[in-house]
């Protein structure tokens, strides 16, 4: 049995194969199913924390702060001392709310997001499921949200949430367009919408240098309209503070509020994941043609490094457009998408067709 | 063919404006050693607060133990939240006339919300801010100053 942080795939291949011996093929597979759920759910739990540091830390070195740096070495476990602060609040019950919407509102958005994370390839073999339409399976799931945000907005009985759920819903509707339609012009030069096969044609060069001027703009598309459809500045009109209060999550509290939380960030993780595996390669090494010295230095190092570093470097670009930007009016925001990004877009992927059609493609 | 060369110079200008933003807050993020806070409880002995800092009402004294309060009592009019309270005293002139002096002039500080609309109003400029800002006490009965010093006096020029 040889395991090594380079392919999982014998690991996994073998703990598949233990359980089959050592259980019927039904449980097996219920064993497998938990297994995974836990694991993701642990990675979870420890992005969601380490991003709202990242977060923190780097909203205050972009604005000549400190940031945290009471609680432990360099403030590291802030966040975990906000997490048992969340934990320990009071659920405040609202008289006049839908009761059952409104408990039901955080799990929905926590939920899309936890789906989501499913299709996300971490390493080679570390993938909880390879459907053969991944990337069309990661746009529909993690647009569920949505519908949450609209529940929480509406169930609160409460006019601040019910503006911030419907500029949301506004929102997301047209970003999802704009969100769609630059993976297509990654899908066309790829061939195939699963992420595995999209990891691998990305061997010999990533996406966003294979692909000309074409996939830098789509990129930039991708990032622009995945900032605004994760509900984040300077997109975040849907929980406006100034304007809103918090928006659609103004009535919530404690664990509930902290659910809505996390999925934000987790959203933004999984958006930087998408980015990361469609533009950037994802786990696949910085490969430069035919410079096989090089390429083989690169191959030393592991696939989820190149992975966890390629994401985090996508959120911080996201949060560096948080804090540089000032918060967008609705109708600007509209307008940017309806009237710029879309019809960039549109021609873009024509571009990109016809370059995959006459091979100038590297 | 005019409005289309203004919708790509839009973009052009928009990205440029943008970019200048982020080469701002990029610079920034690189130099994490550049901070512009205060690192309070830490440099608690060589802090220096800003002249502008507004830590609570002070009535300045000079080393004679004298202010310029004459006890007319428009801050306390002036405030609108009942933080001042001025408690006079008639002193007998030498003339023969009696005069209004102050005897205590009396600041809740527990109800300022700094707004310094007494300081404006003070004819004499008697009052100022202080830049004191470590108010937490354990007794709230302790947040009634009394700012003019015992035994002091008004300075002599003072006309009212």
């Amino acid at each position: 049995m040889n395991f090594s942080i380079y392919d999982f795939t014998s690991f996994n291949q073998w703990i598949d194969k233990f359980l089959n011996d050592n259980l019927p093929a039904f449980w097996a597979v219920a064993v497998e199913m938990v297994i995974i759920g836990v694991a993701i759910l642990l990675f979870y739990a420890l992005v969601g924390l380490f991003l709202v540091y990242a977060e923190r830390k780097v909203c205050a070195f972009m604005q000549n702060r400190v940031g945290p740096n009471r609680v432990g070495p360099y403030g590291f476990f802030q966040t975990i001392a906000d997490f048992i602060k969340l934990m320990l609040k009071e659920l405040i019950y609202i008289k006049n709310a839908d009761q059952l919407l409104f408990n039901l509102a955080p799990f929905i958005v926590i939920i899309a997001s936890f789906m989501a994370i499913a299709a996300i390839p971490f390493a080679k073999g570390l993938h909880a499921i390879d459907f053969d339409i991944g990337v069309l399976y990661v746009i529909a799931v993690s647009s569920l949200g949505v519908v949450g945000i609209l529940l929480a907005g509406w169930s609160s009985n409460n006019k601040y949430s019910l503006i911030g759920a419907m500029r949301s819903g506004a929102q997301i509707v047209s970003y999802e367009l704009s969100v769609g339609l630059s993976l297509i012009t990654i899908i066309i030069l790829a061939g195939t919408m699963q992420f595995s096969e999209i990891v691998e044609g990305q061997r010999d060069g990533w996406f966003i240098f294979k692909g000309h001027i074409p996939a830098f703009i789509a990129f930039i598309i991708f990032l622009i309209s995945s900032t605004a459809e994760t509900n984040r500045g300077p997109f975040d009109l849907a929980e406006a503070e100034s304007e809103l209060t918090a928006g659609f999550h103004t009535e919530y509290s404690g664990i509930k509020f902290a659910f809505f939380f996390l999925a934000e960030y987790m959203n933004m993780f999984i958006v930087a994941s998408i980015a990361a595996t469609v533009f950037l390669g994802g786990w696949m090494p910085f490969h430069v043609g035919s410079w096989a010295g090089f390429n083989h230095v690169m191959d030393f190092i592991p696939p989820f490094v190149w992975y966890i570093g390629k994401t985090f470097f996508v959120i911080w670009v996201m949060m560096w457009f948080k804090w540089t930007f000032p918060r967008l009016r609705i109708d600007q925001l509209l307008t940017l998408e309806w009237k710029y990004l879309l019809p960039i877009n549109l021609v873009n992927i024509l571009i990109m067709a016809f370059i995959v059609l006459m091979g100038w493609h590297f | 063919m005019n409005s289309i060369f203004e919708y790509f110079a839009d973009i052009f200008h928009t990205v440029k404006s943008l970019l200048t933003g982020m080469k701002v807050t990029g610079r920034y993020f690189f130099s994490p050693w550049e901070i512009v806070t205060q690192q309070y409880p830490e440099n608690r002995k060589t802090l220096k607060m800003y002249d502008r800092f507004k830590g609570e009402v002070i009535m300045p004294h000079n080393d004679h133990n004298e202010h310029r309060c004459t006890g007319c009592g428009i801050c306390e009019t002036a405030c609108p939240n009942g933080t001042i309270e001025i408690i006079q005293a008639k002193i007998d002139m030498p003339d023969g006339k009696k005069k209004r002096i102050i005897d205590r002039h009396i600041y809740h500080l527990g109800m300022c919300t700094f707004c310094g609309l007494c300081i404006k109003a003070c004819p004499s400029d008697a009052l100022a801010w202080g830049q004191e800002f470590e108010h937490a006490v354990f007794d709230r009965s302790k947040l009634n100053k009394t700012l003019n010093q015992p035994g002091s006096s008004i300075i002599k020029d003072i006309v009212e």
